[in-house]
């Protein structure tokens, strides 16, 4: 019987980014359904009523929320092709450390450079740099953070490279001044077609952006 | 097997979650009790991000942040399993180990309360947090793991416990039978759990503790508060 996938999603989530580059890197076919997020569908809010919430992936009618736990039973399910995540425990506890790392910094901080002004902005960009540099760090000479090969950690950072634009125009600095090693890390996954056809043009959310402050009475 | 160490502190739910995952798996290890306010240079080393307890130490490798931690140990030493076997229910399992972690923390934030708006509004989150355990998490069963206590369960701990000395020190009631009829059992099921219930804090120890510590807060906040 085939696997019937739906993916709960929002283009400019990179939340939902990840999951769709779990998907493709499977070679997974699965539908994508846009949520109006002002405007939850009935579906969304019975298959993740706790946090309502993209993405939920939805596979043969079960859902599966939180897209490091979506990425991590996609490579299980699927586990044969492309694995994300090694076998070996170690550095599979080091990945999930990672992952962790970037879910607690980089949308807050990223999300505070566009939203605020003035000091806090100041705050926000430096703390943001610091962050982006330890994960440069990390990934040291390696050509993904997964090591040889594309892993869950890459999955779980390289969705924010498409927002990296926003943050450096509304916050008026360059990314790649400071981590130039990791801006040619984003470059060399982009290569990668499970990541191109996954993350959406930079400026496209630096428009969004912009008609977000615009409603919101941020400039 | 390589040697294990794990590098906590009394009376922190997080360092007993892994106590807890040790002990239901058998694994033998040596525990070093770690003072906070004066971090060793061994912590330091093994934690420079986030210089926090706890740290596992196994083989000389290091593994930090207890959530980690606890699928670590469940990767390495698969006797007694903390997660089901399907992958379906491992990720539910796995949601509720998130859930702990994101919104768990609330109840510490009203342990920093002494009245006002701010403790309703602390209040008020940990009863929501409450309510999703109820009906969505735990439902009708046992556990959160099911039929035995899991990952989730582990993970829940402050909740069977801490809450309770919480509740206390504030003034408070958030669990009774009458409104969380499931999570007040689980509350009784869990620390019935013979490895649970052999490894907890003293409860009047551990009010001791949390009620000094939460009266040096108190009192660095100020007045007017």
């Amino acid at each position: 019987m085939a696997d019937e996938i739906m993916l709960l999603d929002w283009w400019s989530s990179m939340f939902g980014m990840r999951v769709r580059i779990a998907l493709v890197e499977k070679g997974l076919k699965y539908e994508s359904r846009e949520e109006d997020l002002n405007n939850k569908s009935p579906l969304l809010l019975e298959m993740n009523p706790v946090h309502r919430k993209i993405p939920v992936l939805i596979h043969n009618g079960k859902p599966i929320c939180e897209s490091p736990i979506i990425v991590e039973y996609i490579d299980e399910v699927w586990k044969d092709k492309s694995p994300l995540l090694s076998t070996d425990p170690y550095q599979r506890a080091q990945a999930r450390f990672w992952a962790d790392y970037i879910d607690n910094k980089i949308f807050q901080l990223g999300g505070k450079i566009w939203t605020s002004k003035g000091e806090d902005q100041e705050a926000a960009k430096k703390e943001l740099m610091e962050c982006l540099k330890i994960l440069e760090g990390e990934l040291g000479e390696k050509p993904f953070f997964g090591g040889e090969n594309f892993g869950f950690v890459d999955v779980s950072l390289v969705t924010f490279s498409c927002w990296f634009y926003t943050y450096e125009s509304f916050g008026n600095f360059s990314i790649e001044a400071e981590c130039p090693k990791l801006i040619a890390w984003t470059k060399r996954c982009l290569q990668k077609s499970s990541v191109s056809s996954s993350l959406p043009d930079s400026l496209k959310i630096h428009d969004f952006v912009l008609q977000l402050r615009k409603k919101f009475g941020i400039e | 097997m390589e040697e294990v160490k794990l590098i906590g502190t009394w009376p922190s739910p997080f360092s007993y979650r892994v106590i807890w995952a040790l002990k239901l798996k058998g694994i033998p290890y040596e525990y070093i009790e770690e003072d906070l306010s004066n971090k060793s240079p061994m912590l330091l080393q093994h934690n420079p991000l986030h210089k926090k307890i706890p740290v596992l130490v196994h083989g000389g490798k290091p593994i930090c942040e207890s959530a980690v931690i606890l699928q670590y140990i469940e990767d390495m030493w698969p006797q007694n399993p903390l997660l089901p076997n399907d992958p379906h229910e491992r990720a539910v399992a796995r949601f509720w180990v998130q859930f702990a972690e994101n919104k768990v923390p609330c109840i510490w934030r009203l342990f920093r309360t002494t009245g006002g708006e701010e403790q309703e509004k602390a209040k008020k989150e940990s009863m929501e947090m409450l309510r999703a355990l109820e009906e969505h998490g735990l439902r009708d069963k046992n556990f959160f793991g099911g039929d035995k206590i899991g990952i989730a369960d582990l993970a829940f701990g402050q909740v069977a416990h801490w809450l309770e000395m919480i509740e206390d020190l504030v003034g408070v009631k958030l669990i009774e039978a009458h409104t969380f009829p499931h999570l007040h059992a689980w509350t009784k099921n869990f620390k019935q759990v013979p490895t649970i219930k052999e490894n907890l804090p003293d409860y009047g120890e551990m009010l001791m503790y949390f009620k000094r510590a939460r009266d040096n807060f108190l009192a660095s906040r100020g007045p007017g508060m």
